[in-house]
């Protein structure tokens, strides 16, 4: 190839790293003997996560934000069943592919430092056992890049302290070069200036050209360091939207984006009342619906995924 | 109703770093008084040494100019910690850890939005913020004069977080009881605290 194809290649290869469409996971429950029931945890989820942007997925707890993940990466356990499609650089995205690419080209910055291994030294830890001379450098030079001593990586996980182990956690990523970031709930606890050194280094990667997928609660934070902004609701898309959206109240689409805008302390503070349905009691179309003050006949209808706006929405009564 | 730290100190290991040097705070029932330092600083050690889980090296806890540890029984300075799943007997279902509170009201139960449903499930079934009211409860018992809120809402979303903390705000104003909150949100503090303190 010479100079002048690569870098037509490079300009043809879509901006688009990832796109989930309609994305469904149900699991098969025995209740009580050989009484057997589908409970569907995701119900449509679609997301897609364009390179050198970070998309952050922010929703209730209990919402299916992790199983996400876990779709993505193909780890969902045996009696899951899935539905909907995920493409990475426009080919499918199965459990065999899933399995070859997780770990180098697809990585996962997992939720809890309980992921670390207590009994490795954090250098072969972020190596992943590698000994050879050129990995040992990349270490030490990661380690360098979160502000940590080389001597850590002669350290165990319970001789550093929680934020230093959230750092090391984050650095597991960089070890190979990746083409997607998965990282859920990195920040959970830190305080604000901890989680922005957090989501800086996402930054970076995302300016290598990776796309980064951030799985959070933490709208503040998420509306700060995110390109966009995917509001998930009991196992729903309700809304993707620019980050810049949620600064102001008007400009989002959906009513449970609103709500959780003026959830936020410096909006308000207000609750809406009542709870998120559970997977065995849905309601009828808009799982929003019984406690939206907007709620009518059509809401009870399956609700279209469209797009308003720049952005994408499910509620009908979104306006231009 | 006033409870006082006076002159705290306290370190975990001999020779090691003080957490705490020469500590004061004084909470007025009517008070919601936000902690607010870095992590490491203490907060969580401060707020144990509160509820007379830990005893300071120096210094004394005081609630209306007696010793906390004069109160016998039910001690009525109570905790709500940062895990809920780390402080629920796995092996109690959740009507059992209820009842490890004083008395809790039967309102507070349903004002906190706990389903009857749960009370007969154990601890592993349910999540983080399920959990987390459950724990809310059961620290609001009859005698209980003064909360310490150490990060209580970092596991749940938006919407639950500001559910909970409007009905602690209104239930200890009813009550007159007076609250230590900690959190790193600094926002969040702000609306729900009568004043801050620095550790």
């Amino acid at each position: 190839m010479t100079a002048g194809e690569v870098k037509k290649r490079e300009e043809m290869e879509p901006e688009e790293l990832l796109r989930i469409a309609h994305l469904s996971v149900a699991f098969e429950q025995y209740q009580g003997g050989m009484e057997k029931r589908d409970l569907q945890v995701i119900r449509d989820l679609s997301v897609n996560i364009r390179r050198g942007e970070i998309t952050a997925v922010v929703g209730a707890s209990g919402s299916g934000k992790s199983l996400l993940a876990h779709a993505v990466l193909g780890i969902l356990p045996y009696n899951a069943s899935q539905g909907g499609s995920i493409y990475y650089r426009g080919q499918e995205l199965n459990r065999e592919r899933a399995a070859r690419l997780r770990g180098r080209e697809i990585v996962l910055v997992p939720q809890s430092i309980g992921f670390l291994d207590p009994l490795m030294k954090i250098g072969p830890q972020i190596r992943k056992g590698k000994k050879d001379k050129a990995s040992r450098e990349r270490v030490d030079q990661i380690l360098k890049s979160y502000s940590l001593k080389p001597e850590v990586g002669e350290l165990y996980p319970f001789e550093l302290s929680g934020g230093m182990n959230r750092r090391v956690l984050v650095s597991t990523a960089l070890m190979e070069a990746p083409g997607l970031v998965i990282a859920d709930e990195p920040t959970p606890g830190l305080e604000m200036k901890l989680a922005r050194r957090v989501m800086e280094h996402f930054r970076e990667l995302a300016e290598q050209g990776a796309g980064v997928l951030l799985i959070t609660h933490d709208l503040e934070l998420a509306i700060e360091t995110a390109d966009w902004i995917v509001v998930f609701y009991a196992g729903t898309t309700l809304e993707e939207a620019r980050a810049q959206d949620f600064r102001e109240e008007e400009l989002l689409r959906h009513p449970y984006s609103r709500a959780l805008w003026r959830a936020m302390p410096q909006n308000g503070f207000t609750a809406i009342p009542g709870t998120q349905p559970y997977a065995a009691h849905m309601p009828q179309g808009c799982p929003f619906g019984p406690r939206c003050d907007q709620c009518t006949e059509e809401c009870l209808q399956p609700v279209p995924w469209r797009e308003i706006r720049g952005g994408r929405v499910r509620c009908v009564h979104a306006k231009e | 109703m006033l409870l006082e730290a006076r002159d705290i100190t306290f370190c975990y290991d001999k020779n090691n770093r003080k957490i705490l040097e020469n500590f004061h705070l004084q909470v007025e029932s009517q008070e919601r008084v936000g902690l607010v330092a870095p992590s490491g600083f203490g907060k969580t050690t401060l707020c144990k040494i509160l509820a007379g889980y830990e005893k300071p090296d120096g210094g004394e806890v005081l609630m209306n100019g007696q010793p906390l540890s004069s109160y016998g029984g039910y001690c009525p300075v109570q905790m709500i910690w940062q895990h809920p799943e780390q402080v629920i007997n796995p092996r109690l279902r959740m009507k059992a850890v209820l009842k490890e509170g004083d008395q809790v009201e039967e309102r507070i139960v349903r004002e906190l939005g706990i389903e009857p449903e749960w009370l007969s499930r154990y601890p592993g079934e349910l999540s983080g913020g399920e959990l987390q009211r459950f724990c809310i409860a059961r620290a609001l018992g009859e005698r209980t004069r003064f909360l310490l809120a150490d990060e209580i809402s970092t596991m749940l979303d938006l919407i639950t977080q500001s559910q909970i903390w409007s009905f602690l705000v209104e239930e200890c104003t009813r009550r007159n009881i007076g609250m230590v909150a900690v959190s790193h949100s600094q926002p969040l503090l702000e609306r729900v605290c009568t004043r801050m303190q620095k550790l």
